[in-house]
């Protein structure tokens, strides 16, 4: 990171490098050259400025937009970030780095979340190059994030979150995943049993006696680290996931959430979540559950494509009952 | 091309990841695994895995047939390991075993005195990795040849175990 007492030409919302055009955000740029994102913010009367990889921007861009800013901090790296105030948004640089926000030099700033996501989306557009899927694990995605603009792939870019109002593959909810709706096995997941439940059901109950196969609907999963609900019990969501790599953000919660690691492994790096000071590092095997306390940020790491219940409270009040100290960052007193 | 081999595990055969702390209580992570808390359970214990608030996620070891149970509201089941049947019956409205219509609902799973009074739903048999819906309203109960590992998604309730301090890293 370096300081710069002014924008770069190059950066001003509009202009173009390698065929990549600059935006802005309120008082945040943006801009993309062959290898690097390099993003400036107002400081202490002087622009402030951060690079990143493209390839790692891109996928916690990927990630922020499918997610519709998800729970709580979604941290690019150790700088950038979002904030979700759930209708509103903050960006923020340095604000949860401890050096950078202790020498005053962090900045945050509030939107729309639509005028955000608006945003967001027109820079994914432009800087995703035709052949290059950001939501894919690396050895699955094609083409190289890097070099000059070479058209676009707005397909790759076009997925979200999926969400379920009451079981996937219930009539009117959210589909299961098939060869013939374009999702076939994963190479990871070959060895994963496809076969359907047996199901029996009396005149009169169709809509009522479901079940699925959760692995086999995992197994054909075209994206990685995309927590995707598959069923709902009140505002307890479970959100099951495939995973590979690293994932492209740092998790910053603002409630607790919990993984029940359901296949192969996971480690996962847990810092607090204002300093970025290190806490605990948790190696998730098949069958573990840990809980990710409300007061942390987290990175998970997967050797092997891994199968990963996410699990959500969606109470609506929940961040601001953790900031009042209604309720402790653990779940649980034993 | 690579050949992948995905890791599952059962009530015999497991392996508990690891914690290194750093800086923090390690009970804060609440840390503890399937597979281990039902191969040490009674035959339908719930024992709360997961807790957010007033919901939980239980693991149960499904071993023979399970007593008939209940919920005012929907709850799910995966099977974790092992094959489970569950037989699904409507609780009649009036009945007094109706938990929501009745206006009596308590959260979480709860007991349905005898038989239950109402249309038999149907019957699905889950192998590992599968997920079912036990509808709101509904009766169940489970039966497993063999000791099989379940979890559900639910709300704690009256039969919801609470062992923190058996089940997880300290």
């Amino acid at each position: 990171m370096t300081a710069s007492a002014r924008v770069n030409p190059s950066e001003e919302p509009g202009a173009t490098t390698a065929g990549y055009h600059a935006f802005s955000l309120g008082q945040f740029s943006f801009a993309r050259d062959e290898y690097f994102v390099t993003l400036t913010w107002p400081a202490k009367g002087k622009r402030q400025s951060h690079t990143m990889s493209a390839d790692a921007f891109l996928r916690a861009l990927m990630r922020d937009v499918a997610w519709n800013f998800f729970y709580g901090l979604v941290n690019f790296d150790a700088v950038f970030g979002t904030r979700n105030l759930y209708g509103r948004v903050e960006l923020f640089a340095g604000r949860y780095n401890e050096a950078i926000h202790g020498a005053g030099l962090s900045y945050v700033e509030a939107f729309d979340s639509a005028q955000a996501m608006a945003r967001f989306k027109e820079i994914l557009a432009d800087w995703v190059n035709a052949g290059f899927d950001p939501f894919a694990a690396p050895s699955e995605t094609v083409a190289s994030p890097f070099g000059e603009k070479n058209g676009d792939n707005i397909a790759a870019i076009d997925r979200f979150r999926v969400m379920t109002k009451r079981m996937t593959g219930l009539p009117g909810d959210s589909p299961l995943r098939t060869d013939a709706a374009g999702f076939p096995v994963n190479r990871a997941f070959a060895d994963v049993d496809q076969s359907e439940p047996e199901v029996q059901v009396e005149p009169g109950f169709e809509g009522e006696v479901h079940a699925i196969n959760l692995f086999k609907y995992l197994s054909r999963s075209d994206v990685t680290w995309n927590p995707s609900v598959t069923s709902v019990c009140g505002r307890s969501l479970f959100c099951p996931t495939t995973e590979e790599y690293i994932l492209p953000i740092i998790h910053g919660n603002d409630r607790v959430e919990w993984f029940v690691q359901l296949s192969d492994e996971i480690t996962w790096e847990v810092a607090d979540r204002e300093t970025g000071r290190p806490r605990a590092r948790l190696t998730m095997k098949a069958g573990d559950v840990a809980a990710m306390p409300a007061d942390i940020r987290h990175q998970g790491f997967s050797k092997k494509r891994s199968m990963l219940l996410v699990w959500e409270n969606a109470t609506a009040d929940l961040p601001q009952r953790y900031e009042r100290g209604e309720l402790k960052p653990w779940p649980v007193d034993f | 091309m690579a050949t992948y081999r995905t890791v599952f595990g059962s009530v015999d055969r497991y392996e508990k990841g690891t914690m290194e702390i750093i800086n923090d209580d390690p009970k804060h992570y609440v840390y503890s695994n399937i597979f281990e808390v039902v191969a040490r359970a009674k035959p339908y214990e719930k024992v709360a895995v997961a807790k957010n608030l007033e919901y939980v996620i239980e693991a149960i070891r499904a071993e023979g047939r399970s007593p008939w149970m209940s919920c005012a509201h929907d709850e799910f089941v995966v099977v974790m390991d092992g094959e489970v049947e569950v037989e699904l019956c409507k609780l009649a409205r009036g009945s007094g075993q109706a938990t929501k219509d009745d206006g009596g609902g308590k959260p979480g799973s709860v007991l349905v005195e005898g038989e239950p009074q109402g249309p038999r739903m149907g019957r699905i048999r889950l192998k590992r990795g599968h997920q079912a819906l036990l509808p709101r309203g509904a009766a169940y109960r489970f039966n497993a040849a063999r000791p099989a590992a379940l979890i559900q998604q639910t709300q704690r309730g009256d039969l919801t175990v609470e062992k923190w301090g058996e089940i997880c890293y300290r």
